[in-house]
């Protein structure tokens, strides 16, 4: 065998763009199969839309439409009137990897990475070769302009192919974006129409307009005129930055000495908190942080764990709030009893956080299966990998029986319910860039154990009451059933007329009756009830059942080697 | 204790009463009140040994059923019940307790499911009514136990009326078979003693080589647990006769504190009638603890539940705690967590038991337990 020289071996070694790595792994970010991939790219079109629009303070209003090209192409067009974008921005933010605004600060939006909508561009272009069709307009008076991308996989670089100028007269400011690719539209819960539905719900405050491929245009009216409060932008809190993120910051900071360092560039660190970090990891105030060692760092991050410092400020992020998610609910599901909470913040490796739940029970729900989980990160549902999630988990590792469900050893409760929780956090945690699923962290996990558990409390009480009454209804009929037996009884004893028999049941009835008061009465009052909305993602059972579960046992495969671990 | 007589009679003891019970319930409904029925506490608990007589006596202690929506259907099925009894009393009939857990099944709704349940609201009313279960008309299926030896029971022919006498040494390989009433029969006898057994093996044994013949006794076999029937039979033969009755039963607790002390002192369960269904003249004479030991009887080793049945007789057993005896020897095979059968004695040659055991023990009364 011919021996190669390492001079030869290193001439294949070559820098991989980022562009190619997920052309090569478009899994990675929800792009795997047809019908997840349509759904993926509506979700990072109206996730950046929603996001854009917040942060201009505009009430949203979205467009969405897809069209079907031919059997498995399809065009989706999104639009929004939010501020549009500059033209000098437009290529990166579209058709560059990892170029976004939110990668770098801590602020609840949805958008984190800077991926999603140019990994679908990406998508679009490997599957039909064509470019994306960006229109932006910025203000009134201005012209609109229109940009056609590609990416340049080889070195993540935009690549326009053409750019015109465009009245677009219909639109004050907004953006629009037309991707072709290959898909699959199918109905049911892991559907566009299901996550649009679900995105609903959870943003009361926006309008989304909907038309699918078979042409039906589905409206989802705005319910609240007012915007959730502005997510704030925080610096990061010291417990949450690892070694090697402190050192890359020491580099970049234009802090002259380690406490300015330490007061400038993290939340909850005055000039108190910095001298004792100082302190505590033997290094002088008045260090410049350029010329720290590695050792040295690795001796303020020690120290930094040995300090006491105050929780991040948790004003930075704005749940939906108990009311309106149980009010989403309501829409959603005609159940006889609904309830929601929202624990007060905490913090996982210095993020604060929220979550909330809500559930609802009885109705129109059937008994007999697994209850239905709804989960959300940021207001964004997640449709996919639910098995992998902390949420799923959590939802397992609570003991469900104590509240009137059926539940086996740590798997999914069995009963008429449906569960709702939300996770809001300036970082939320995937496991995965295709943002499906959160990632197990203890703290994260205890949260969602306690609110489930508040809802639980209530839910039980519910279904104690619910019991209650049943056994009550039972024993009236019971009562009823019995009565003429005794009278008969007694009739035949001592000959009784068919008159003093007939007393004998009245007055039966009449004293054990008295006995027992008024009988309460559950039922499904629930006017906030839409049975149109309640139907999308509901239709094409056969699909779901297939594709879903296949799904979910993938992901419980690999949750069991997570828990093994 | 007098058999109902067989006829028509508005004034029945039996069908007075249940009509009593009957208006009360009615007058209490009228008045708008929740009409009560009161009977007695049929257990242990609610007996107390009469030294004097010998038998487990009822104590005061009653159960008041109210009608409420949880008591409704029992409520009705005792009703229901109590005018089954009425008429099978009115037309001189009988009902077994499982004829009339299917009478039930007219009742529709009130029905009886299985017969545990019947039997148990006969019981109730029979405690109600302080009488004995044949006189409110229902008798049991089980028969009354079988006899052989010394004896003539004076019966009285069905289609006649006419007195019938058996004689109990004239079934050869079988026996005269106890029925379920006996109030009625006489007896005739020359025999010394009466043997009762707990187990049919032992009783074909002593029949078979004519044990009675050998000792001049009347072999009675109770077949485990003694019927009421038996029981009564017993007690009138005894009585009679001024007969003594030795009960020779297997050497566990099962044997000492459900079969013979429900022979002597009466039971729990039937505690209203105790008085005449029992035998306080009888005695124990095997197998004893003590034998397992004298006779190096091969045993069986004892089981978690017969511990608990001695444990609980220590405790609760108004008649154990009366016998000092009895504890000591409760206490004796509890420490040699062993227990040993009647037939046991086998061990030693199967006709052992005829040849050596019982002259032995017959013999010392220092064997016996009271």
């Amino acid at each position: 065998m011919e021996k190669k020289s390492a001079e030869e071996l290193a001439k294949k070694h070559r820098e991989i763009s980022i562009a190619e790595f997920f052309e090569k792994n478009r899994h990675l970010l929800g792009f795997d199969n047809p019908r997840r991939a349509l759904m993926t790219a509506v979700k990072e079109a109206v996730d950046n839309a929603l996001d854009a629009c917040e942060e201009a303070r505009i009430l949203p209003e979205i467009n969405v439409e897809l069209i079907q090209l031919s059997e498995t192409r399809f065009r989706m067009v999104v639009e929004d009137n939010g501020p549009g974008i500059i033209k000098a921005q437009i290529p990166k933010i579209f058709a560059k990897l990892l170029y976004g605004s939110k990668f770098h600060k801590l602020s609840a939006t949805r958008g984190q990475q800077g991926i999603g909508i140019s990994a679908a561009v990406l998508y679009g272009q490997l599957t039909t070769g064509k470019a994306a069709i960006i229109t932006s307009k910025t203000a009134k008076d201005k012209p609109a302009t229109k940009i056609k991308l590609k990416i340049n996989t080889t070195t993540n670089e935009p690549q326009i192919m053409e750019e015109t100028e465009e009245e677009w007269a219909v639109k004050e400011h907004g953006t629009r974006i037309e991707i072709d690719m290959d898909g699959s539209y199918n109905k049911g819960r892991q559907s566009v129409d299901e996550y649009l539905k679900e995105t609903a719900i959870v943003n009361p405050h926006c309008t989304i307009i909907y038309t699918n491929p078979e042409a039906n245009q589905i409206i989802f009216p705005r319910a609240a005129e007012e915007l959730p409060p502005e997510p704030k932008e925080i610096q990061p809190h010291p417990y949450g930055v690892e070694l090697g993120r402190l050192m890359k910051m020491l580099e970049s900071t234009a802090a002259v000495t380690l406490q300015q360092f330490l007061t400038t560039e993290f939340v909850r660190v005055g000039p108190g908190t910095a001298k004792e970090i100082c302190a505590n990891s033997a290094l002088l105030p008045n260090t410049k942080p350029k010329k720290m060692t590695r050792e040295m760092v690795e001796n303020l991050y020690n120290g930094i764990q040995k300090t006491k410092i105050i929780a991040p400020p948790t004003d930075c992020i704005s749940p939906i709030g108990a009311e309106l998610l149980e009010k989403g609910l309501r829409k959603e599901v005609n159940a006889e009893f609904y309830c929601a909470t929202t624990r007060p913040p905490s913090v996982y490796r210095g993020n604060p956080f929220i979550i909330e739940a809500s559930l609802a029970y009885g109705g129109e729900q059937e008994g007999d299966k697994t209850v239905r989980i709804m989960r959300f990160a940021n207001r964004v549902p997640l449709l996919y990998q639910q098995g992998a999630c902390a949420i799923t988990s959590s939802i397992q590792g609570t003991s469900w029986r104590s509240y009137g469900l059926q539940q086996s050893k740590s798997s999914l409760p069995v009963g008429p319910c449906i569960i709702v929780v939300h996770m809001t956090s300036v970082w939320v945690p995937f496991t995965s860039e295709s943002k499906e699923a959160l990632a197990n962290y203890n703290e994260i996990t205890k949260e969602i154990r306690l609110a489930l558990q508040e809802c639980g409390r209530k839910l039980a009480s519910f279904v104690n009451k619910k019991r209650r009454i049943k056994e009550e209804s039972k024993k009236r009929s019971y009562i009823e059933k019995y009565i003429p037996h005794v009278a008969e009884a007694l009739q035949e004893i001592i000959q009784l007329s068919d008159i003093d028999k007939k007393k004998v049941e009245d007055n039966l009835c009449e004293i054990l009756e008295h006995t027992r008061g008024e009988l309460e009465e559950i039922s499904v009052d629930n006017p906030d009830y839409d049975p149109e909305l309640a139907k999308i993602g509901r239709d094409d059972e056969d699909y779901d059942s297939g594709d879903e579960d296949e799904e979910d046992k993938k992901s419980e495969k690999d949750k069991q080697t997570t828990l093994d671990d | 204790m007098t058999k109902t007589m067989a006829k028509k009679d508005d004034n029945n003891p039996v069908v007075l009463k249940i009509k009593d019970v009957a208006k009360k319930i009615y007058n209490t409904i009228l008045l708008q009140k929740q009409p009560q029925l009161e009977m007695p506490i049929r257990s242990l608990s609610n007996v107390t040994y009469n030294d004097k007589d010998g038998y487990f006596e009822l104590l005061d202690k009653t159960k008041t059923r109210t009608l409420t929506a949880s008591t409704i259907k029992t409520f009705a099925q005792t009703l229901r019940m109590m005018h089954l009894s009425k008429n099978l009393v009115e037309t001189d009939d009988i009902a077994t307790k499982r004829e009339a857990y299917y009478v039930s099944k007219n009742w529709g709704e009130a029905r009886f499911k299985e017969q545990p349940e019947s039997d148990a609201v006969m019981d109730d009313i029979e405690a109600m009514m302080a009488v004995n279960r044949e006189q409110i008309g229902f008798i049991p299926e089980e028969k009354g136990g079988a006899v052989a030896g010394e004896l003539i029971v004076i019966d009285k022919d069905q289609d006649t009326g006419k007195d019938l006498e058996i004689d109990c040494t004239k079934f050869g390989s079988g026996a005269y078979s106890v029925p379920s009433s006996v109030e009625h029969l006489k007896f005739k006898t020359k025999a010394k003693f009466v043997l009762a057994i707990e187990t049919s093996g032992m009783f074909e044994r002593l029949n078979k080589h004519g044990y009675w013949k050998k000792a001049n006794c009347i072999l009675i076999s109770m077949g485990g647990v003694p019927t009421r029937a038996c029981r009564r039979f017993i007690r009138k033969l005894a009585d009679d006769h001024k007969l003594p009755v030795y009960v020779f039963c297997d050497g566990d607790f099962y044997g000492y504190f459900n079969i013979y002390r429900t022979l002597k002192v009466g039971s729990g369960n039937a505690a209203h009638i105790n008085e005449y269904f029992c035998v306080p003249q009888a005695k124990y004479i095997g197998i004893t603890p003590q034998d397992i030991i004298d006779y190096k009887l091969p045993t069986h080793p004892l089981k978690d539940v017969d511990i608990k049945r001695a444990k609980d007789a220590l405790k609760n057993d108004p008649f154990v705690q009366h016998y000092k005896e009895w504890q000591k020897a409760a206490d004796q095979q509890i420490k040699m967590k062993a227990r040993a059968e009647q037939q046991a004695l086998a061990k030693h040659g199967l006709n052992f038991v005829i040849d050596k055991y019982l002259p032995d023990k017959l013999k010392d009364h220092k064997t016996w337990l009271p």
